[in-house]
């Protein structure tokens, strides 16, 4: 206990003297850093904070230090975490390297594999896309076509990909692939990843409703991937690929809370800007009810959260509670920016221009994106299979 | 703040659900509706709840309690809501003791804490006076005289008023009829010489009573509290009382949810479970959300109360508000998924339908407490 407070104690003042101010402010999603040869600064201070924090190790606090990790203990990193958040400390590094592929490598890939491609993960020196979903592939996601052929030394790839988020920046990508056709579904699959440096392989970003491009479709043509390439067993890839779902759930399951603190102006005080206030509540009492109807539900949910952290500090076996985080955190996401559309009225329905805030721009957009939540990583009708299979135990 | 208990509370929580589960089953409450018991309930079975420290769970230890908290008592409720267990639990173990606790001089803690931690006398809030829950809407009136009081008024659905051996009335003495300040809290004998007393019968089959109080005299003494600012008092009060109520639906819901699903996987349709039908999974597996959220909201807002919390009254708002939509929407989603058979009286299931709606109505419905709620986050 003393050890911990001590590394507290030094983290705040490492902290307190390595982290720019201006990166103590809340994130806009373009200043995010996602690493890659194509990595972008567009705050000049991000770099400096992201340098320092790859010199300790702590773009990956826990990840073994022989990778270039912060080689921190379980407790360690969580104390990181809280001194990251009391000082209001962005993430240095993002993405799918991080938070999906990396965590997987750890407990399935061979010692080659991890020194090949974890150091470079910390380091932000190249950024990973996901190869998961197909045009004939969504929630059926074992459904999937793209064909990897065993010749020799080599996997022979052709298939096409969806939803590969931001695969038009990516270096990498990890894929399911097709590997024997002629077992059942679950059976034929493996885990395999792809240098996207091959011109056999061809991102396409897709226009979304909001305007924005962060999707491609991704074709593989005739690629030559190295059989070394491939993670765990052949055939063996399903497991793998449910593993980094549980992982993508997690991160995206955070949304709710995120976004209830995030930079703009509270739900409440936008409500009163468009429709005034009566002895300081806001005038409209339908509109009222339904602001309070959503922050109830968020503010239940993250003591749910809350809830689920001690259960899992306490050393009790990984609850049920975690299965309930994506579907419930997406859709309270998405009546989220239902009540700010609620709140801003046709103030909140600029597309572009002047006659409307950058701020306003944005959430209109965000309240498109938001729609995706309860579809990607798994939909909420897939999580609710999920509970009511490995929670309520209900028949298939 | 924990949201998970510590193991003395996690014994209280065992010990009450073995002990209802036991004791107290749905069969003993469809017993005391099937003959009418003039009680309501049990008297033997409260004082064997007394035994078991359960009376005195929010009375100082100096006073015979154990001054165990809302946490605790919390688990008793929550199991007691399991068998829909008709008992004095609110209006006395919490209610009562509350009331004495917080707004009780040393002479009234010593004249009513005996009576109640042995289980041997029943308190009753006797506040509301419409159909609505509305704390500060009193006509009652409490006028000097002397160096006592005389009440007039009518108190509708009083719980457990008909029995009641002391009355916590609820009267104007100052104020306009819908005025915050004006209001004071009297300690009355429910055998008090001008107090008529009807037994109401509810949808729940549980204890209610319309309470006329006409010239009723009491002395100086039987003023709780504050005269004229007994709305901080009765705000306390009706909290605490919110947030174990909260508990006691958490458990109807949960007790709801459970059965539901396993009559989802015992009903065979169409040659399998009914249970395998997405239409019905996704249903219930919404509701095992639902009540786990709900079990967040009460657990921490029983704490905060227990650690009186800056923001209790904002928790157990958001507790009673959760407890509210989830009973509705497990006591409707048990009706319609056990099908017709879910519309006997032979079948449990509607038990928790009606008692959820009258809980529900008790002390603050969904939108009472979504608009405290907004107004104590400041819109």
């Amino acid at each position: 206990m003393q050890a911990l407070d001590a590394f507290r104690a030094d983290t705040r003042a490492w902290l307190e003297a390595n982290c720019p101010p201006a990166m103590r402010t809340p994130m806009p999603a373009e200043e995010a850093v996602s690493g890659g040869k194509n990595a972008t600064f567009a705050n000049p201070d991000s770099k400096v904070w992201f340098d320092r924090m790859v010199a300790r190790g702590w773009t990956a606090p826990v990840w073994p230090k022989e990778y270039g990790g912060g080689g921190l203990s379980k407790d360690e990193g969580m104390v990181l975490e809280e001194e990251m958040k009391a000082l209001g400390c962005r993430a240095p590094l993002g993405g799918m390297g991080l938070s999906m592929l990396g965590p997987v490598l750890l407990e399935y890939g061979t010692e080659e594999q991890k020194q090949q491609h974890l150091t470079k993960i910390i380091r932000g020196e190249i950024r990973w896309c996901q190869g998961y979903s197909e045009p004939g592939a969504g929630s059926d996601l074992a459904g999937l076509q793209t064909r990897a052929v065993l010749q020799g030394d080599h996997f022979l790839v052709n298939g096409h990909k969806i939803w590969t988020s931001n695969a038009h920046y990516a270096d990498w990508i990890f894929c399911l692939v097709r590997t024997d056709p002629t077992v059942k579904k679950h059976d034929g699959i493996s885990f395999l990843l792809i240098d996207m440096a091959d011109p056999g392989v061809r991102p396409r970003p897709i226009r979304l409703i909001s305007g924005y491009s962060v999707f491609c479709e991704t074709f593989i043509e005739n690629v030559r991937v190295p059989k070394d390439n491939l993670i765990g067993e052949m055939n063996k890839g399903w497991t793998i690929a449910k593993r980094l779902l549980e992982h993508e759930r997690k991160s995206i399951g955070g949304i709710g809370e995120r976004g209830a603190k995030s930079r703009e102006k509270p739900i409440p005080d936008m409500a009163k800007q468009h429709v005034g206030e009566v002895g300081g509540q806001i005038a409209d009492f339908v509109l009222r009810d339904r602001v309070a109807s959503h922050a109830m539900d968020a503010h239940a949910f993250s003591l749910t959260r809350r809830r689920a952290a001690e259960e899992a500090e306490s050393g009790a076996p990984p609850g049920p509670l975690s299965a309930m985080f994506k579907y419930y955190a997406t859709e309270l996401n998405k009546r989220r920016y239902e009540a700010v559309l609620a709140a801003g009225g046709t103030q909140q329905l600029g597309w572009e221009g002047d006659d409307f805030s950058d701020d306003e721009i944005r959430l209109g957009r965000e309240w498109l994106r938001s729609k995706a939540n309860t579809i990607e990583g798994g939909t909420s009708e897939v999580q609710l299979n999920i509970i009511a299979k490995r929670v309520l135990g209900l028949p298939d | 703040m924990p949201m998970i208990l510590n193991s003395d509370t996690k014994m209280v929580r065992e010990t009450a659900h073995d002990y209802f589960r036991e004791k107290s089953p749905i069969l003993a409450f469809r017993k005391l509706r099937d003959s009418q018991d003039a009680d309501g309930f049990s008297r033997p079975l409260w004082r064997e709840m007394a035994e078991l420290g359960w009376t005195g769970f929010l009375v100082p230890e100096d006073h015979g309690g154990s001054g165990f908290g809302h946490l605790g008592l919390g688990q008793v409720m929550e199991a007691a809501g399991r068998t829909l267990a008709a008992t004095p639990l609110l209006g006395s173990a919490l209610i009562g003791a509350v009331a004495i606790d917080l707004g009780g001089s040393e002479a009234q803690k010593s004249a009513h804490f005996p009576g109640l931690v042995a289980g041997e006398t029943i308190f009753a809030l006797a506040l509301e006076e419409g159909a609505h829950h509305a704390p500060y809407r009193i006509a009652t009136t409490a006028k000097k005289a002397g160096a006592g009081w005389v009440l007039d008024g009518a108190k509708q659905f009083v719980l457990d008023g008909h029995i009641a051996d002391t009355l916590i009335v609820v009267a104007r003495t100052s104020g306009g009829p819908r005025e915050r300040g004006g209001i004071t809290l009297f300690l009355v004998a429910g055998d008090a010489t001008g107090v008529a007393r009807r037994r109401s019968i509810m949808v729940d089959s549980r204890n209610a009573a319309r309470i006329t109080l006409s010239g009723v005299s009491v002395g100086a003494d039987a003023v709780l509290g504050v005269v004229d600012g007994g709305a901080d008092l009765l705000d306390t009060i009706l909290d605490r009382a919110r947030a174990g109520l909260a508990a006691e639906m958490l458990g109807s819901s949960a007790e709801v949810f459970e059965r539901t699903v396993q009559y989802l996987k015992d009903r065979k349709q169409f040659g399998v479970p009914i249970g395998s039908f997405q239409a019905l999974k996704h249903r219930a597996a919404h509701m095992y959300c639902e009540v786990e959220a709900t079990r967040s909201a009460v657990t921490a807002a029983l704490d905060a109360l227990d650690g009186n919390a800056n923001d209790a009254s904002l928790l157990v708002a958001l507790a009673k508000a959760k407890a509210c939509s989830t009973a509705r929407l497990t006591g409707d989603e048990g009706i319609q998924m056990h099908g017709g058979i879910g519309m006997t009286d032979e079948v449990d299931i509607g038990f928790f339908l009606k008692r959820a709606r009258v809980a529900e109505a008790t002390f603050g419905d969904v939108a009472f407490h979504r608009d405290r709620y907004a107004a104590l986050s400041g819109y």
